[in-house]
């Protein structure tokens, strides 16, 4: 009997790392007015294009450079951080809280309510996304809230799609025929008995979102339609950096590498805690 | 006395209109055990699930009553039915695996439908629960209780769902091929134990499988199932010593034996199934005709 309790695998190497970029950049998103070595939004025409600490022409206190007014590169990215983390968690939470209600009633329930979900579905995904968030966001106005309805607005669907799928595995099982013969109520066995089975996939998606409304924050920001006001983002200094590529590639380069790295880290860090939430594969 | 289960005429179709259960009849008397035995997709399973009413959407009764101790299933009202049957009937399932929870530990599904469904106090279902579990030998309730599904064995998690369907004291429990997905050591015990329980809480069992010798163990009386039509229906030890339809003679001249090992295995004869065939189509023919 003991070796089917299976010594719990110890935190993966995976999860600490992505764990570990993303408490960092949250941190610091967070303290940004302390941690921030300059003001993000101070010009100061005399220190345009610092390269990074490491290059000849450095200035100390701009580690990362500045960019072609003079702004410190890495207190910009900080600050951009802030609205990079307000959006994931806030778009994230409202896809999931949409896509996982109309997945799992699609899943569990069938018959029409599924198959006019699972249309409303189809018709979604047709529409690009990219153009369809620029689409909202021309429509709604700039500005932080729309940035956010428009990412729920848009990914619900993904949501909707797995967990439907996942419900439907899950409503198969005999454990859900045989809580209908005690007497359970439908709405019940959805609740009670299917859902906390989901619930490691909504984990994972809820994670992946996260990753994906930053990229979606960044492409909104990097079009000009995401925050209309003078607060760094980081699909703003992108669309600056490119701009001066060809003087200071630090300014497309560092934030890239910021982006690229926490979506990363949000969907390993997903993937983790998927089989952390799974008694099974615990 | 009135019968625990009686079907009377039980006839259920596909959407196209093929018949899966064909004017079934068939009673389980209170504290007896009725085998209800067949090959695999002969409609024994269905049976089952009409009773518990949990038949897929597809398949629809078109014909035929089901009286639960006396009530007739089909006048209730579907909330009335669930409760009836959720009070009256339990399952016994085949693969006890899916049959359980996977995300929650053995302990909260056991006494969460005493609590949630029948209204016991919490303490009250935890000693009934542990008193089940010293029935079919579960010597460390403790662990079992907290474990998940997937941490305990095939015999054990057969254990619990034994366990889990006498607790509330059913009059009706439907075993659906208990012991199909054990290997055969455990096959024994578990039936040893469901043959017992069976006995110390007087409780009707609809004994669902596929092996004769399973039959010839556990059961009072055997309805043999072809295609969805009892061929034949008879007491346990007469129908052994004297099988009266063809069908079952070659069922029986079928099972391999113990005795000769190394005898190769007989299909159930093609004059035999031409016979079946002609009979049930003969039968479908008189039913189509008042029917439509």
């Amino acid at each position: 009997m003991d070796e089917r309790r299976a010594p719990r695998r110890g935190v993966s190497p995976r999860l600490w790392l992505a764990g570990g970029w993303l408490l960092l950049a949250l941190l610091a998103a967070i303290f940004a007015p302390l941690v921030a070595p300059q003001d993000p939004l101070a010009q100061d025409l005399m220190l345009e294009r610092l390269p990074p600490f490491w290059l000849d022409g450095a200035e100390p206190g701009y580690w990362l450079g500045t960019d072609s007014l003079g702004r410190d590169l890495l207190s910009r990215l900080i600050f951009g951080g802030r609205i990079a983390f307000i959006v994931a968690f806030a778009a994230a939470i409202a896809t999931c809280l949409v896509g996982s209600t109309l997945g799992l009633i699609s899943g569990y329930f069938g018959g029409w309510a599924d198959r006019i979900i699972s249309r409303i579905v189809d018709v979604w995904m047709a529409f690009p996304p990219v153009l369809f968030a620029i689409l909202l966001v021309a429509v709604l106005g700039t500005g932080l809230s729309s940035v956010i309805i428009a990412i729920a607005v848009i990914d619900w669907t993904r949501f909707c799609r797995v967990i439907r799928a996942e419900t439907m595995g899950q409503s198969r099982m005999d454990y859900v025929e045989n809580a209908r013969i005690a007497g359970y109520g439908r709405i019940g066995i959805m609740l009670r008995e299917v859902l906390p089975n989901v619930v490691p996939s909504i984990v994972a998606l809820l994670s992946l979102e996260m990753g994906i409304a930053v990229i979606v924050e960044a492409i909104l920001s990097f079009v000009n339609l995401s925050i209309s006001t003078d607060d760094p983002t980081w699909g703003g200094i992108i669309a600056e950096g490119r701009i001066s590529i060809h003087q200071a590639w630090w300014v497309l380069v560092f934030p890239l590498i910021t982006l690229i790295l926490t979506v990363l880290s949000f969907s390993q860090f997903g993937e983790a805690l998927k089989t952390r939430f799974d008694p099974v594969l615990r | 006395m009135s019968a625990c289960l009686d079907i009377r005429d039980l006839s259920a179709v596909l959407p196209n209109g093929q018949r899966v259960l064909r004017s079934v009849s068939l009673s389980v008397q209170p504290g007896e055990v009725r085998a209800l035995v067949g090959e695999s997709g002969a409609g024994k399973t269905m049976i089952g699930k009409a009773v518990l009413g949990v038949l897929p959407s597809s398949v629809r009764i078109v014909e035929g009553d089901m009286l639960l101790e006396g009530e007739d299933l089909g006048r209730l009202e579907p909330k009335a039915r669930r409760t009836l049957i959720g009070a009256r009937t339990a399952l016994i399932p085949q693969d006890p695996l899916t049959a359980l929870n996977p995300s929650r530990r053995i302990g909260s599904q056991m006494t969460d439908r005493l609590v949630r469904i029948l209204g016991w106090s919490g303490e009250r279902a935890d000693t009934r629960i542990r008193q089940l579990l010293d029935e079919v030998q579960i010597r460390d309730p403790d662990r079992v209780l907290k474990s998940y599904p997937h941490e305990l064995s095939g015999g054990m998690r057969q254990r619990v769902l034994i366990a889990a369907a006498f607790a509330a004291e059913p009059r009706l429990i439907v075993a659906d091929e208990p012991t199909t997905a054990l290997d055969v050591t455990v096959q024994k015990q578990i039936l040893r134990l469901i043959a017992q329980l069976q006995r110390d809480h007087g409780t009707a069992i609809l004994f669902v499988t596929h092996d004769l010798g399973v039959v010839a163990k556990i059961s009072q009386k055997v309805s043999v199932l072809y295609a969805g039509k009892v061929v034949e229906e008879a007491e346990t030890a007469a129908l052994f010593a004297a099988p009266q339809h063809p069908y079952t003679r070659a069922l029986m001249a079928a099972t391999p034996r113990y005795t000769d090992p190394f005898a190769s295995l007989k299909p159930v004869d093609e004059a035999v199934l031409a016979g079946l065939a002609a009979e049930i189509a003969a039968a479908d023919q008189a039913w189509r005709r008042p029917h439509g």
